[in-house]
């Protein structure tokens, strides 16, 4: 039976989604091993679905949009990869944790910053609040799998992908496949 | 010279009376991680990553600042000396700010080496996000907080190399940091004589050339290897 594949993208810049992309030709051989259920670039689907073999999931939890997600991927996925920095450190867009709460960081990005016209984005049940803190996946459900890097080269997102179809947990370790950054 | 003869990991090791267990590890060949040691400068254990277990004691002794003895039974890697480095290196991640992807020192990192060498994947600890501010004012070189570790290698490069004194440590707990001068702004300290030699020490991204932008700092050990050397030989220039 085919592995059941989702990729989710929570607060990060698409780079580790990019960095997927890269696996090249390997991605017809992956695409006859998995089936795609969920995933902002091979899928069309809203709902994550359930009975989700692995989930490679993008980006630190930024948002209420992100919060109810993550909720969603842990109760139906097996093998959760916290895939790249933003998930396992909060990375870049944790970048903003050092400034006092959410509010602070919205005035200086849409007011402060704009010109004359600025104004706060406001549109409940549309845009999502941000919470007060970028967390990192394992700081709201349990991870499963961590997958570094900013973003994670081809071949190590490969070698974890390939140890989990052979129904193994990927040992990780060494520069190879453990480097931040 | 009195030479005392040891095991360090089962291995027998013969060193010179007065040498410390981590330069006796060194010559046989063992590496036992370091972080705030650098050979050369005057050892202070500030960082707790070379901690050993030397038989019949208790306590966890820092091998760059331990001498070694007659007949001492030195272990460097147990489980128990893993488990705490590893936890000691969660701990610098997370009470600064590393943010690896967009540091200066990406791929050219002590502590992001010491991270892979621990087998850091995550941190099991919370991530702190302290406000640190970041230091432009000298000309040549750029001091950001957020990435420092407080080593003080630069604190003694500058002291016992350079003979500038130009930094020291302030304030205690999670307020201590590096201050140059009387906790002036780095560029306002005459004494500074732009030599670079705490940015050659700096394990971190904390002391950088400005003008360099992610993973453009490089080590540079070598160079600084070759100035303590001269130093200590008494023909440094
Ligand atoms: S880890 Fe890097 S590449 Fe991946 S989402 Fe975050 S910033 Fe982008
Ligand atoms: S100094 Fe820079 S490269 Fe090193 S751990 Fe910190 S952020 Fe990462
Ligand atoms: S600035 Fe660099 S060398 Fe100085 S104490 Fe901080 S980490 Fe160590
Ligand atoms: S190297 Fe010994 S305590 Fe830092």
């Amino acid at each position: 039976m085919k592995l059941r594949l989702a990729t989710v993208w929570l607060t990060g810049c698409s780079g580790c989604h990019m960095s997927f992309l890269d696996l090249d030709e390997w991605l017809i051989e992956l695409a006859a091993l998995v089936e795609v259920v969920f995933s902002p670039i091979a899928s069309d689907v809203k709902t994550y679905p359930e009975h989700v073999d692995v989930a490679l999931v993008e980006g630190g939890v930024g948002t209420s949009d992100n919060l109810a997600l993550i909720r969603q991927v842990r109760q139906h996925t097996r093998v959760l990869v916290a895939f790249g920095d933003c998930a396992i450190t909060s990375n870049v867009p944790g970048l903003r944790n050092s400034h006092p709460g959410a509010d602070t960081v919205l005035e200086r990005a849409y007011l402060q910053l704009s010109d004359s016209s600025g104004c706060l984005p406001q549109a409940p049940g549309i845009v999502p609040e941000l919470l007060e803190q970028v967390l990192p996946v394992q700081a709201v459900v349990p991870v499963d799998v961590y997958l570094p890097g900013c973003p994670p080269p081809a071949a190590r997102i490969r070698a974890v992908l390939e140890a989990l179809l052979r129904g193994e947990t990927p040992v990780m370790e060494g520069a190879e496949l453990i480097r931040f950054g | 010279m009195s030479v005392c003869t040891l095991t360090i990991d089962g291995q027998a090791v013969a060193a010179a009376a007065g040498t410390t267990v981590l330069q006796a590890a060194q010559q046989a060949g063992i590496t036992i991680p370091t972080l705030c040691h650098l050979e050369g400068l005057s050892p202070v254990a500030a960082c707790r990553l070379c901690l050993v277990e030397i038989a019949g004691s208790d306590r966890l002794q820092p091998a760059c600042v331990t001498a070694v003895a007659e007949g001492q039974v030195v272990h460097s890697a147990t489980p128990r000396l893993r488990d705490h480095r590893r936890t000691l290196i969660e701990l610098l991640f997370t009470e600064g700010n590393h943010v690896c992807a967009v540091c200066v020192a990406n791929g050219h990192c002590e502590l992001q080496d010491l991270a892979v060498a621990v087998g850091m994947d995550h941190t099991r600890l919370p991530y702190r996000h302290p406000q640190r501010s970041v230091d432009l004012s000298h000309h040549r070189f750029g001091l950001d907080h957020n990435r420092c570790i407080l080593c003080t290698r630069c604190v003694r490069v500058c002291d016992e190399v350079e003979g500038a004194h130009v930094w020291d440590v302030g304030w205690r707990g999670e307020h201590c940091r590096i201050v140059a001068g009387l906790n002036q702004p780095w560029g306002a300290v005459d004494a500074c004589t732009d030599c670079g030699k705490c940015v050659m020490a700096c394990p971190t991204g904390a002391l950088f050339h400005k003008g360099d932008g992610a993973e453009e700092k490089h080590e540079e050990a070598w160079r600084l290897a070759v100035i303590l050397r001269a130093h200590r030989a008494g023909t440094a220039p």
